[in-house]
């Protein structure tokens, strides 16, 4: 545990020289505005107030113990929460200048704007260019030229162009669980989405495939807004600029992973990044 | 809250056109979709209705109790008592039950505990073939085939009888008795059969003692609808049963059921007659003896799954 | 240890009878299939299918009662997927938990447990006489249609719940709606499974006698029908009229017509299990 804890230490004191031969400050405007939301699924409170900003073009983590409602808090910035029988919002979540969680608020165009990549891939059994194409055809774009440059676009934007470009029409469910999962990222991308929900994307692949996203991220966050949640310590330490702490639907820190994994106010952070947690 | 008063109000994504029309559309297809869903509440509705709007002309000639008791049967005198036709429906259907359900219980048990997997994957498709032969050819070989055997064997005038309906219906219900006993039967979880293999009983003593038990609520709606079934069976049973009415019917003789009457004599029965009624009359008995069945199954199906 | 032994032939003896009762089941399907073909099979010549009943059906064959039977398959195939399929959509993908919901499956539950005669008066009531469609393929095919229809609905409903959640959530999540999701993912991937319910609900209808008996079948049409007004010679029924009303039938005419029946209906199965093996060996979710 006294390892790992030096490792994440490494990683952030690596990240902090980096940041410092960068130019200018964090991102300064706040694109995700998160005010007092609270998620109930029935009588059990997943989320418990939480307010929070979240910046423009950059990678958030959200981190914290099994059942602490991260999922089910970012699952409320694109309101897939919908669909689940019984769940409750209350609170303000505000993307620019949209009420996201406004029942006037057309979650089809909200979806578009905010991505989701999910913990499984999950592929339509189709061929990889009609997994791509999904995004665009729904959206009304017919253009066969039209389709195929966001397809390839979207598949060198996540990495996975060199590898299939061979063979578009193979069936998706063909790829291994990596290149699945880089599918379903470029699926997402070529809806042009602005922001990137990502719950535990790299959960269920290999170290390799993990590592192949976890660069995939990095460059996204030039043009997206990410929120990742992980389990991963190391990868939230290594990718995240900005990191939240949850512990039983609650928020309890927010602010820089540089100090949520080194110096955190809160003991409660403190022994869950250092892994003391009970 | 604080900061909500620094966003304007008016929002990107909303109240578009794109969106008021698409959600038009959603709402338009939900509609759409869910009156196809109604479809089949409307068909049992209007089932109920049209049952009823031509079999209440019937009291205008009988008492409900006169119809439902009378002892004779004489459509062209007007007269309407169906007595000997419910007991020879249920004549025909518990014998049929009581022969088709120890062989269809030790089939079940034998697909879903016993056989080997190569003997289970032949077993199934027959007893699926079974179901799917028509009533009409399983009416047409138990003519053939079984009432003269019946009619041998325990030396009789006629081979038309109530046991030979009865035997033919028996393997009409099968099917269904056998394939939901055995999904009953499969569905016990592991846990029982672990816990009673733990405790020392062999596999006969687990599967008596503990899975058929815990089977018993699904095993019990298999019975119902195998009644059901056999009860509101036609063209097989009317052909194999001879159609004479006695009172009380006899299992060694011909008998008369509910479906076989409506089937023969409505071709005959003049349209709006008394008659035309009194068949319709019959249907809508015959209706409520199955609804009663089916909704009994459906809850001992119900309580199965839980 | 005699205790041992005796228990042991006790299970045996109990075996042997479930062994039996699967016998009892088994033996007369093979029997009825085999009886069929050797007493049918030296009917089934190609005129017997191409040709219609002579001489007061004892000479001829059955080509009137096979297009009868093939036109109502048809109508009762246009009159019950659609809806059938909606209708599963509805339970699957549209109903929330609720009275509406649980009447209609309660509805469903109890329209298949229907006997097959009820719907024939059914149909006589409201098909033939109320809306005055006369005996007829239109008046039998709904009838019919009416009948299969639970069989599609759960069929399909099957078929739709097969279709993993994760595909709807990554469409949904594309900002794709409701219906797009359904039409582009759910319905793809159901299809298969929907087809091997819609097949084995039309045998069922090809099978039935007694819905059409007062709907549309007749006892014997010098010509083929016209339109979907008009009568038809139905395999069932015309197996029926064989059997009961033409004594002097010859056999091998009777069981040429019992075994052309079993074969479309059983062939239709074969292919809806078929269908149903491949697909699920091809399918990789
Ligand atoms: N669909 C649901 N219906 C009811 N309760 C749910 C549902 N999904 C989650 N919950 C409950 O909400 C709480 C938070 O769950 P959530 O999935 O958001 O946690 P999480 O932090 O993502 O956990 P994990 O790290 O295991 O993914 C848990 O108590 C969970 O049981
Ligand atoms: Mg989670």
């Amino acid at each position: 545990m006294v390892k790992e804890t030096l490792g994440l230490k490494d990683i952030v004191a690596e990240k902090l020289t980096k940041r410092e031969a960068q130019s200018g400050p964090v991102s300064a405007n706040d694109t995700i505005s998160i005010r007092n939301l609270s998620v109930y699924y029935g009588d059990n409170q997943a989320v418990k107030n939480v307010t929070m900003d979240i910046g423009a073009r950059d990678i958030t983590a959200l981190i914290g113990p099994s059942g602490c409602g991260k999922s089910t808090f970012l699952r409320s910035m694109n309101r897939m929460n919908d669909l689940i029988l019984g769940a409750r919002t209350e609170g303000e979540i505000w993307l620019d200048a949209t009420d996201v969680l406004s029942p006037a608020t057309d979650v089809v165009e909200l979806r578009k704007r905010v991505g989701m990549v999910f913990q499984r891939p999950n592929p339509f059994p189709k061929s990889i260019f009609d997994n791509v194409a999904y995004g665009p055809r729904v959206h009304g774009i017919r253009r066969r030229d039209q389709l195929e440059e966001t397809v390839e676009q979207s598949l060198i934007r996540a990495a996975l162009w060199d590898e299939v470009k061979d063979n578009l029409n193979k069936s998706a469910m063909d790829l291994s669980g990596g290149q699945q999962q880089r599918l379903c990222i470029a699926r997402v991308l070529a809806v042009q989405p602005e922001v990137l929900l990502m719950d535990e994307p790299a959960s269920a692949l290999d170290p390799i495939s993990t590592l192949r996203i976890e660069e995939l991220m990095s460059e996204l966050k030039k043009d997206y807004t990410i929120i990742i949640v992980t389990h991963n310590m190391q990868q939230a330490a290594r990718v995240s600029t900005y990191t939240g702490f949850f512990l039983s639907g609650e928020l309890i820190e927010f602010g820089l992973s540089t100090t949520i994994f080194t110096t955190p106010r809160e003991k409660r952070t403190e022994d869950y990044v250092t892994g003391r947690f009970g | 809250m604080a900061t909500q008063t620094t966003r304007p109000p008016e929002t990107r994504i909303t109240a578009g056109a794109v969106t008021r029309k698409r959600a038009r559309k959603e709402t338009l297809i939900r509609f759409f979709v869910t009156a196809n869903g109604a479809v089949a509440m409307i068909a049992v509705a209007l089932i109920m209705l049209f049952l009823l709007k031509d079999a209440i002309p019937t009291f205008r000639y009988v008492s409900v109790t006169e119809f439902l008791l009378g002892r004779n049967w004489y459509p062209l005198d007007e007269i309407f008592g169906i007595l000997a036709i419910i007991l020879g429906s249920l004549l025909v259907t518990a014998v049929a039950i009581l022969i088709a359900l120890p062989v269809s219980l030790g089939c079940a048990i034998y697909i879903a505990e016993i056989a080997p997997r190569s003997v289970r994957e032949i077993l199934k498709p027959t007893v699926e073939i079974l179901a799917g032969i028509p009533s009409i050819v399983i009416g047409f070989i138990g003519l053939v085939i079984l009432s003269p055997l019946v009619k041998e064997l325990f030396s009789l005038d006629s081979g038309l009888t109530a046991l030979t309906g009865a035997i033919t219906l028996a393997f009409m219900a099968m099917p269904t008795i056998i394939s939901i006993s055995e999904d009953a039967i499969v569905a016990v979880p592991s846990e029982y059969r672990d816990a009673s293999l733990a405790l020392g009983a062999t596999h006969w003593q687990t599967i008596s003692g503990a899975l058929v038990p815990a089977a018993k609520s699904g095993i019990t709606a298999a019975v119902m609808l195998g009644v059901g079934r056999a009860i509101g069976e036609t063209m097989a049973v009317m052909m194999v049963t001879g159609n004479a009415l006695h009172l009380p019917p006899k299992l060694f003789d011909s008998v008369r059921t509910l479906t076989a009457t409506i089937a023969t004599e409505m071709g005959e029965a003049v349209q709006g007659s008394a008659h035309y009624h009194a068949l319709f009359a019959m249907g809508l008995v015959l209706f409520a003896i199955t609804f009663a069945v089916n909704l009994a199954a459906d809850v001992a199906l119900r309580r199965s799954r839980r | 240890m005699s205790a041992g032994i005796s228990r042991r032939i006790y299970e045996r003896f109990i075996y042997s009878l479930l062994a039996i009762s699967a016998l009892v089941v088994v033996a007369p399907v093979i029997l009825i299939v085999y009886f069929l073909i050797s007493r049918g099979g030296a009917g089934m010549t190609w005129e017997f299918f191409t040709s219609p009943p002579r001489n007061h059906m004892t000479e001829g064959g059955v080509f009137p009662a096979i297009v009868g039977t093939l036109y109502l398959m048809t109508g009762t195939l246009v009159f019950s997927v659609p809806v059938g399929i909606l209708a599963a959509i509805y339970l699957t993908e549209y109903a929330k938990q609720g009275p509406f919901v649980r009447a209609v499956r309660l509805a469903i539950v109890n329209l298949a447990g229907v006997p097959s005669i009820v719907f024939g008066l059914f149909g006589l009531g409201l098909f033939v006489l109320a809306l005055k469609f006369g005996a007829s393929i239109l008046a039998g095919s709904l009838t019919l249609a009416l009948l299969v229809l639970p069989v599609i609905i759960t069929a399909s409903e099957e078929a739709l719940l097969a279709v993993p959640e994760s595909f709807r959530q990554a469409s949904l999540a594309l900002g794709a709606t409701k219906w797009q999701t359904i039409q582009r993912v759910v319905l793809p991937n159901a299809v298969p499974g929907m087809i091997t319910g819609i097949i084995l609900g039309v045998s069922r209808a090809a099978g039935e006698t007694a819905p059409i008996l007062f709907t549309v079948a007749a006892y014997y049409l010098p010509s083929l029908p016209r339109s979907i007004f008009d009568q038809a010679m139905v395999l069932p029924y015309h197996l029926y009229v064989l059997v009961t009303q033409v004594p002097d039938a010859p056999p091998h005419i009777q069981w040429g017509t019992a075994l052309t029946l079993l074969i479309i209906v059983l062939g239709m199965n074969l292919v809806a299990t078929v269908i149903r093996l491949r697909f699920r060996r091809a399918r990789k979710w």
